[in-house]
């Protein structure tokens, strides 16, 4: 019992890369779609990319979609006049652990029609790739950037997709997977080395490197000419 | 820069903002070069760091900024200097001991984020508060919304370089900060809402100290008024500065008064009400130019609304219990624990096991001090949360950031920073 307890009680850590589970995340009964009409026009525009809507905790409508057809659905209840979400409030994930998928969620708030609608798109854990939605919000950058930091998911067309929390030179992982123990996957021992093992460079991100070498030559240059 | 042979480090003066005032203090027209300065200078591009410790930065913000003489060619913020993973902590703990580690991230309106975190938990799970208590947490939310603003205008002013202003609001918070201790017994980490309640009733003659408060606080934010509306160094450095319109300010997802700053009428309280807004009497503040300086008038002004509620909260204040009675969420009496089998019980459950929440989840947004907090919160059934969210409105608009100070002066950086209002605990949670 002793000489195994310490490393056990890390969770997830002898547990490597959970099995793909056949269950998705629990759902609620589907609900009626005609009580919201956004859910309604989805239904009647997209059809077979709609999987599920349900109501949750009274008043919120869920919409679970295609991750192949996330932006164009997300592009058509911006531009759509009838529906005109123009606020993307929040892009976050849900992992439910035990291998099953996990949930890229989009909330989005309508300023003139004052309508609260949200995304459900299930990635498996073998394809966490979504396309991203910064070219529609801006306001999606540091959203999607903090999902890619914490859940691994990568977003296809992302400007500046990099780590926005941990360090760039992070090597454990993504933190807010069930499969990472919250300790983090290296010792305590590991981690301090690294720690002082970072050198300068480490703090700055590659454009910055390349615009700080581009001035110093350029002083370079003009010491030689005037010297 | 010019190059130096000597071994001595002079501090050179190469732009100044005041065209009259030249070099060396002697008055010059227009633009003029330090002496010695190739004229073919610009264009060399210069990198520089600001933070993580640096006090303009208000906390351990990092910017990266390229310059092309004081002009800002590119801003690249860094955040995660103050990450504690709150959200991962909180997957480890019951419902009701994540609730310290809401007043962590927005440590200059604690109360507004107890109060949201447990809005939405007892939205999940089908818990409608007292009356009471619904008025009362009112009270704490409009309360730290003035304590943050507050804050708000006196750090602004000692960037932009006025210190008497700073002196005003800190004597102010002073009195919010006692109003916390007698309220909660903690000043700042405060964690006084549980679900289904609050953890203690208003204690006695707290009201009272409030509605003096509520008297006397419009005089300050008179004299403080005096002090910057007019003041020609205050609009120098804030008008027209940091300009972002309405359609830029809702693409890059602002909220709160810098949203409204831009003449978006989007307030939360009024657009999708919670705990009986619509009831009170009050108005949105909108700005029209969507620059520092109405940033500032938006905020002074909401500090003034915040009181009309406040005043209103206070008269309707109901009496009657504060926590909904509910012995599986609510913690019984400590008489009732000690004497009373069932409530023993109970006690033990509610403390050993948590509270148990239903399978589903909930996505709450309320408006905080600098705009629409999100808390979001799903459940498997157990006494823990299998996420807990918090979508931070620091967090998304410092993203703004870079588009408002990029082509402006290094100096207009601060200011625009300043006008933000972020607080980094909750931006890197």
């Amino acid at each position: 019992m002793a000489e195994k307890g310490f490393t056990d009680a890390l969770e997830g850590l002898a547990a490597g890369v959970q099995p793909e589970s056949a269950t998705g995340a629990p759902k609620g009964p589907p609900a009626d779609p005609a009580l919201h009409p956004s859910v309604a026009a989805l239904r009647t525009k997209f059809g077979d990319a709609i999987l599920h809507n349900e109501v949750v905790a009274g008043d919120e409508h869920v919409v679970f979609i295609l991750p192949e057809r996330a932006l164009e659905i997300l592009r058509w209840l911006k531009d759509d006049p009838a529906q005109s979400y123009d606020y993307l409030a929040d892009v976050t994930a849900v992992d439910y652990g035990g291998g099953r998928p996990l949930q890229v969620v989009y909330q989005l708030w309508s300023i003139q029609l004052k309508r609260q609608l949200r995304l459900k798109a299930e990635l498996p854990l073998v394809a966490l790739e979504i396309d991203s939605v910064v070219p529609l919000w801006n306001a999606a950058n540091w959203l999607e950037r903090e999902v890619y930091d914490m859940f691994g998911i990568q977003f296809r067309g992302h400007p500046d997709l990099r780590r926005i929390m941990m360090p760039d030179n992070y090597a454990e992982g993504h933190p807010l997977r069930k499969d990472f123990p919250l300790r983090g996957r290296f010792s305590r021992a590991e981690q301090t080395r690294r720690a002082l093992e970072m050198e300068v460079e480490d703090y700055y991100i590659p454009t910055e490197l390349d615009a700080a070498e581009e001035s110093e030559r350029e002083a370079h240059r003009e010491s030689e000419l005037s010297g | 820069m010019a190059t130096k042979t000597d071994d001595k480090r002079t501090v050179e003066y190469l732009v100044t903002r005041n065209a009259e005032m030249g070099v060396d203090g002697k008055p010059a027209l227009g633009y003029t070069l330090p002496p010695g300065m190739d004229p073919e200078m610009h264009g060399e591009h210069m990198l520089i760091n600001i933070g993580p410790q640096h006090p303009a930065t208000h906390g351990v913000l990092r910017l990266v900024l390229e310059l092309d003489g004081e002009t800002v060619i590119r801003c690249i913020p860094h955040i995660g200097y103050l990450h504690s993973s709150f959200e991962k902590l909180g997957e480890y703990r019951t419902w009701n001991q994540v609730i310290p580690l809401t007043d962590r991230m927005d440590y200059l309106a604690p109360l507004i984020y107890n109060c949201a975190y447990a809005m939405a938990v007892e939205k999940m799970m089908g818990i409608t508060v007292t009356e009471r208590c619904k008025v009362v947490r009112v009270i704490c939310m409009e309360l730290d919304r003035i304590f943050s603003h507050l804050l708000w205008m006196g750090t602004t002013a000692i960037d932009i370089g006025a210190f008497t202003v700073f002196l005003y609001t800190f004597q102010e918070r002073e009195r919010i900060y006692d109003m916390h201790e007698s309220l909660t017994g903690a000043r700042i980490t405060t964690s006084s809402t549980r679900i289904g309640g609050m953890m203690a009733d208003l204690p006695v003659g707290w009201t009272d100290t409030l509605q003096n408060f509520v008297n006397t606080l419009p005089k300050t934010l008179d004299e403080v008024d005096v002090l910057l509306k007019n003041n020609q160094i205050w609009i120098g450095r804030n008008q027209d500065v940091g300009i972002i319109s309405a359609a830029d300010a809702i693409n890059y997802g602002l909220s709160g008064p810098n949203l409204r700053a831009s003449g978006v009428p989007f307030d939360i309280r009024k657009d999708r009400p919670y705990y009986d807004y619509e009831t009170y009497d009050w108005d949105i503040v909108l700005g029209e130019h969507g620059d520092c300086y109405d940033r500032y008038l938006v905020r002074m002004e909401e500090i003034r609304q915040s009181l009309r509620i406040l005043q209103q909260a206070l008269d309707r204040l109901p009496d009657g219990p504060i926590n909904i009675d509910n012995p599986r969420v609510i913690l019984p009496g400590k008489m009732d624990a000690m004497t009373d089998m069932e409530s023993m019980i109970h006690h033990f459950k509610v403390v050993m096991e948590g509270v148990n929440a239903p399978v589903g989840e909930s996505w709450l947004g309320i408006e905080s001090s600098k705009g629409e907090l999100g808390m979001y919160v799903v459940s498997d059934g157990g006494s823990k949360p299998v996420r807990w969210r918090i979508r931070g409105p620091s967090f998304i608009n410092l993203a703004a950031l870079p588009k408002m100070v990029e082509g402006s002066l290094l100096s207009d950086v601060i200011a625009v920073n300043a006008s933000l209002d972020i607080v980094l605990g909750e931006i890197d949670r």
